[in-house]
Order: structure tokens, then C-alpha cells, then sequence
């Protein structure tokens, strides 16, 4: 019994680690978008909007590279991006760390499942996916 | 219209939506979507891009809360994201071969099926018994605190679980939805698990599923941060508002509206699709 006791607090302190891990990300993301947004108002607020047809060579910032050249340049659209980059990765650093965590556990089979989710991902990141 | 009035319209749209959807547990999507097609013009291509952004949003800020309160199953929630995460990418690769009006049609389907769902009283259908082989195997058998104390819950029917997820994580990321309709239903009624359990788990699951498809996404430009911007930010604020009143409110009657509103726009939006004005 007193072995699943001891289970169940590092079960604990892993879920609280997680909690954090998911806030922090969300309210950095948020933050960045929202820099990028008031840039963005200031410098483009008149121009005309044109949503009408998705137009894949529209949008420049389709590419980390391109995000991070724009970032760079204080580009207020790659500011956006790199705010929505960072949102997206929330969840996967929470899979890399919960693979950490099993690790830590001896639970190689939830260890090899997270690498699964994991290498999912990885391959979505590759560009050839687009079609 | 320029970019200012766009911002401020898509930016409101998207707190009512939030709130509204976090309140009625139906998510922001379901209603950001028909916004921007219907009322704005928006290709659905680029509403699809938003909103899936806002799913993210809203599902890794209340899982935050939720995984703090050890309801949440984290093996459920990873054994499933094997299947969700597989059928995210694949649907985020089909979207830009099906016909814009096609998605119209089955994302009218899948709202009128939600609000059927959000109406319909639930049952919980959990047990203890924790004899299943493939929930042995996995160690999918959890237990929650509940006021009463620890209570001790099985996992049924593992593989037509997983199978539902995989449909659930495909419709998911092709309308860019949480689609947490299709979601209970493999949970609750296939897999049999309690609602508080469910939920979360569903919630926590979300973020990876969307962020699988959301990188497809944004490497095909379906992302643009003109329309990402406020929705997210919207939708976000909204949920978040939402979550703090649903602690004091009744929204039994909230949910009867809400359902009458979702089926109309639902019914737009598949006479737009069937008519090819989107």
C-alpha cells in the first residue's frame, strides 16, 4: 500500500507540472499575438481586406523560417505567427515532457506511445504533407 | 472593409462565441465558422486555418485547470491521441481535395448533430468493473476524487473507442472544430467512462490533435494572422469569461437557445454548400 501511496504523489506532482507547463505556454502565446495585433492596427488598419478566395501564396509567413526572417525584421504578421507558433507547440512540449515523466515512472510502454504522438507530429512538420 | 472594422466585427464575434460555446460546452468553433463564411465572405479554407488555432486556445488553457484537479486520465488521454493525432494529419492533408462546399455541407451535419447531443439528457453509463483485456493491457482503469471520495472507474470496449477517436480526430481537424460531440460519444457511451473523466480527457486530448493538424495548416498559408488574430484572442477571452460564470449560472435554458441558434446556421450552412455560394 505504501508503494501506490508514493505512486500517487509523484502522479500528483507530474499533473501540477503539466497544469503550469499548459498556462505558462497559453498566456506567453497570448501575449506575443497580442503585441503583434497592436503593431498590426497601428500599421495596417486602413488597408481593404480580401478573404474572398484562399489563395496559398497569399500568406507570407507559411514557414518557421519565413516566421522567424520576419520576426527579425519586426514585421507585426510574423510577430502574430510566432505568437501562434508558440501556441502550437504548447501541447507538444506537454507530449514531451508527459514521455519525461512516464520515463521517470518506468513505464516504457506509455514511453514508446508518447514517441508514437511524438514522431506524428514531427512528421507534419515536414512540408511535404501540403500538397 | 478595412482592416480595423474586420478586426473589431471578427474580434466581438469571437468573445460571443467563446463564451457562449465554454458555457454550453459546445466550443467556439461551431459558431466563429458560419460567421466568417456566411457574414463576412471568408473562404472557409482560411475560417478552417482560425479556429482550429482557437481550439488550442481554449482546450490547453481549461485542461491547465482541469489536469491540476487529477480528474483527468493522462494514459486514456495518450493511448487516444495515437489515433487522433494520425487522423488529424490525414484530415488536415485531404481538406484542401474536398470542395469547399462539401465541407460546408458535412460541417452543417456535424453542427445540427451537436446540438441534438447538448439537448439530449445524459446517462452515465460507468462501472467499476475493470475486467476489460485491452484496458488491462494499456492501464487505462483510473480512479477520480469526487466529494464523496476516490471512486474507482473501468474502461470498456477499448477498440471501438479508438476507433470512434480516429473518426472524431479526422472530423475534428477537416472543420477545424473540437468536435467534442463525437468525442462523448466514444467516451461516454462507447468506452464508458464517467462525464467529469471524459471531459477532461477529451479536453486534454484536443491541444496535440489540433496542433498535429494546425502545422499542416500553417504550412499551406490557411493561416493567416489577419483572421488568426482576433479569433483567437476572442475566442480565448470569451472561454475564459465563460468558464468563470459558469460556476453561478443555470444554463439549462441557455443550452435550448443555443441549439435553436447552431441548428439555423447549420441549415445555412448546408444550403450555401448545396447551393455553391461559399
Amino acid at each position: 500500500m505504501k508503494t501506490s501511496g508514493k505512486h500517487y504523489l509523484a502522479d500528483k506532482d507530474i499533473q501540477v507540472i503539466l497544469g503550469t507547463l499548459l498556462r505558462v505556454g497559453v498566456i506567453a502565446s497570448m501575449t506575443v499575438v497580442f503585441v503583434g495585433a497592436v503593431i498590426y492596427l497601428v500599421v495596417y488598419h486602413s488597408d481593404i481586406v480580401d478573404y474572398h478566395k484562399f489563395d496559398p501564396l497569399k500568406t507570407k509567413y507559411s514557414s518557421i523560417s519565413a516566421i522567424f526572417q520576419g520576426v527579425s525584421e519586426l514585421d507585426s504578421k510574423a510577430i502574430i505567427q510566432l505568437g501562434t507558433l508558440l501556441l502550437i507547440f504548447t501541447p507538444v512540449t506537454r507530449v514531451v515532457f508527459s514521455i519525461f515523466s512516464f520515463l521517470i515512472e518506468r513505464d516504457y510502454l506509455y514511453v514508446l506511445i508518447g514517441l508514437f504522438v511524438l514522431c506524428i507530429i514531427l512528421i507534419s512538420l515536414s512540408n511535404k504533407l501540403v500538397g | 472593409m478595412s482592416v480595423l472594422l474586420f478586426t473589431i466585427i471578427v474580434l466581438a464575434g469571437a468573445f460571443l462565441a467563446g463564451l457562449v460555446g465554454s458555457l454550453t460546452g459546445l466550443g467556439g468553433g461551431v459558431v466563429i465558422i458560419p460567421l466568417l463564411t456566411l457574414v463576412l465572405g471568408v473562404d472557409i479554407h482560411y475560417a478552417i486555418g482560425a479556429s482550429i488555432i482557437s481550439v488550442i486556445a481554449t482546450s490547453s488553457g481549461s485542461a491547465a485547470a482541469y489536469v491540476k484537479e487529477g480528474i483527468t486520465n493522462i494514459r486514456i488521454g495518450m493511448f487516444l491521441e495515437i489515433a487522433t493525432t494520425v487522423s488529424a494529419v490525414l484530415g488536415a492533408v485531404i481538406t484542401v481535395y474536398i470542395n469547399p462546399d462539401y465541407i460546408a455541407v458535412l460541417f452543417g451535419g456535424i453542427l445540427l448533430f451537436s446540438a441534438a447531443m447538448m439537448v439530449r439528457k445524459k446517462v452515465d453509463h460507468s462501472d467499476d468493473n475493470s475486467s476489460g483485456v485491452l484496458a488491462n493491457f494499456f492501464k487505462l482503469n483510473g480512479s477520480y476524487p469526487t466529494a464523496n471520495g476516490t471512486v474507482n472507474y473501468g474502461v470498456h470496449n477499448v477498440a471501438g473507442g479508438f476507433f470512434m477517436m480516429f473518426v472524431a480526430g479526422f472530423i475534428s481537424c477537416l472543420l477545424g472544430i473540437g468536435s467534442g460531440a463525437l468525442k462523448v460519444l466514444a467516451m461516454d457511451n462507447i468506452m464508458r467512462l464517467p462525464f467529469k473523466v471524459s471531459t477532461t480527457t477529451s479536453n486534454f486530448m484536443m491541444g496535440v490533435t489540433a496542433a498535429a493538424s494546425a502545422i499542416v495548416y500553417l504550412h499551406r498559408g490557411q493561416i493567416d494572422p489577419g483572421i488568426a488574430m482576433p479569433v483567437t484572442l476572442g475566442v480565448l477571452t470569451g472561454a475564459t469569461v465563460g468558464s468563470k460564470l459558469l460556476v453561478k449560472m443555470n444554463t439549462d435554458k441557455l443550452k435550448v437557445v443555443f441549439a435553436v441558434v447552431v441548428t439555423f446556421l447549420a441549415l445555412q450552412m448546408i444550403y450555401n454548400g448545396l447551393a455553391g455560394k461559399l
